[in-house]
């Protein structure tokens, strides 16, 4: 059926291992996603729609037929691959206006401090260490329901989804509480700025699309 | 008195349970069979075939470059040991990847003949793992045409 496929989250993993491509792409399934794998960080930016300058690496351009048909909620990708290595595909991303969006996890078998921490203030979301467990992967389901979201709120909504906000409770006392918005008002603006942290909370406690029907929420 | 079924469930259970407590296996075996199901029910076994097929490559690479007397690429057993270190610690082959983190220690030191020995027994040691998770793979095929269930092994 057509909504379940859209439904699953669909991650690109990147790894220039073999071996480690196969297991992050059973992890990934057995977490109920979509996968896509490739073996470097150039595919990868040519999957996602950024064409890769031969001659000029640092140059990138939109490549002008990909319109981003494939929807990624996340990258996944190993910190040391020869050429262009995990950082520099964070990078990338995080440049392009059209991908930016996109939360980024990084892999490494080596617990190194200064490289978690560069990666983290490049835009990370997560760095992991190998070998990956199952348990790491429930901390993708709240960056990739943001994107989720993003995208939805983009469609037009179900009205049986928002409740009318009652007019008492405007302001936004605590990070706890969820506004609630008037039918007409987009969703768009409430995942900016300090009304992210609120949105993260209600997604990282609910995972299926949050209901307004509690005007508070005790985290 | 025992079925055939209960008599090889025993034995395959007391098997797993001897291979971690003599630190062939480690718990990220365990994480391995987490993955496995009916979506992909010979995962471990594939696994572990390309970790074996990855060892036989790379020993085989290191000891190329550590025969060229006087002029070892020890950058090169560094990259392999690397990834060998990486390949074991995914599967759980807990002493392989012990032997590995040794190796890379001589390596990174330039200690050839630190090398030389490490790589030998690192061999050994993938050698030995490969005929013990072979005897757990067919001790699971027997109880399956015996018609049985592969039991759940906590450790």
């Amino acid at each position: 059926m057509v909504m379940e496929t859209e439904s699953k989250f669909h991650v690109l993993a990147v790894d220039d291992s073999l071996f480690d491509r196969k297991m992050i792409e059973r992890l990934l399934q057995k977490s109920s996603c979509q996968v896509t794998t490739v073996d470097s960080g150039s595919k990868a930016l040519e999957f996602l729609g950024l064409r890769v300058d031969d001659n000029n690496p640092n140059a990138l351009s939109t490549s002008p037929q990909i319109h981003q048909e494939v929807e990624i909620n996340l990258i996944i990708t190993d910190y040391c691959m020869p050429g262009m290595t995990g950082y520099d595909l964070l990078k990338k991303v995080k440049e392009s206006a059209a991908l930016r969006s996109i939360p980024v996890v990084i892999m490494s078998s080596e617990n190194v401090p200064a490289r978690i921490s560069r990666c983290l203030e490049e835009g990370a979301e997560e760095f992991f260490l190998k070998p990956v467990k199952l348990a790491d992967l429930t901390k993708l389901k709240p960056h990739m329901m943001k994107t989720k979201l993003k995208n939805e709120s983009e469609k037009p909504v179900a009205i049986e989804e928002i409740v009318v906000s009652k007019p008492e409770i405007e302001k936004e006392e605590a990070s706890s509480v969820i506004e609630i918005l008037p039918l007409h008002q987009e969703l768009e603006p409430m995942l900016s700025s300090n009304k992210r942290k609120a949105m993260e909370e209600v997604i990282s406690t609910d995972r299926s699309r949050p209901k307004y029907n509690d005007i508070t929420t005790s985290v | 008195m025992d079925t055939l079924i209960a008599q090889l469930q025993r034995q395959f259970r007391d098997y797993t349970i001897s291979l971690y407590h003599q630190g062939f296996l480690d718990d990220q075996f365990t994480e391995l069979k987490k993955l496995q199901d009916e979506c992909s029910p010979d995962f471990v076994a594939e696994v572990v075939t390309l970790f074996f097929e990855d060892c036989e490559k790379l020993i085989s690479n290191m000891a190329r470059a550590l025969d060229q007397t006087g002029n070892v690429d020890f950058k090169l057993v560094g990259s392999s040991v690397h990834q060998l270190k990486g390949s074991s610690s995914s599967v759980g082959a807990k002493r392989v990847k012990g032997l590995c983190i040794t190796l890379k220690e001589c390596c990174d030191s330039q200690n050839y003949e630190g090398c030389v020995r490490c790589l030998q027994q690192v061999d050994i040691e993938y050698k030995t793992l490969k005929a013990k998770l072979q005897d757990l793979f067919n001790l699971e095929q027997q109880i399956v045409q015996a018609g049985g269930r592969i039991p759940q092994v906590d450790i």
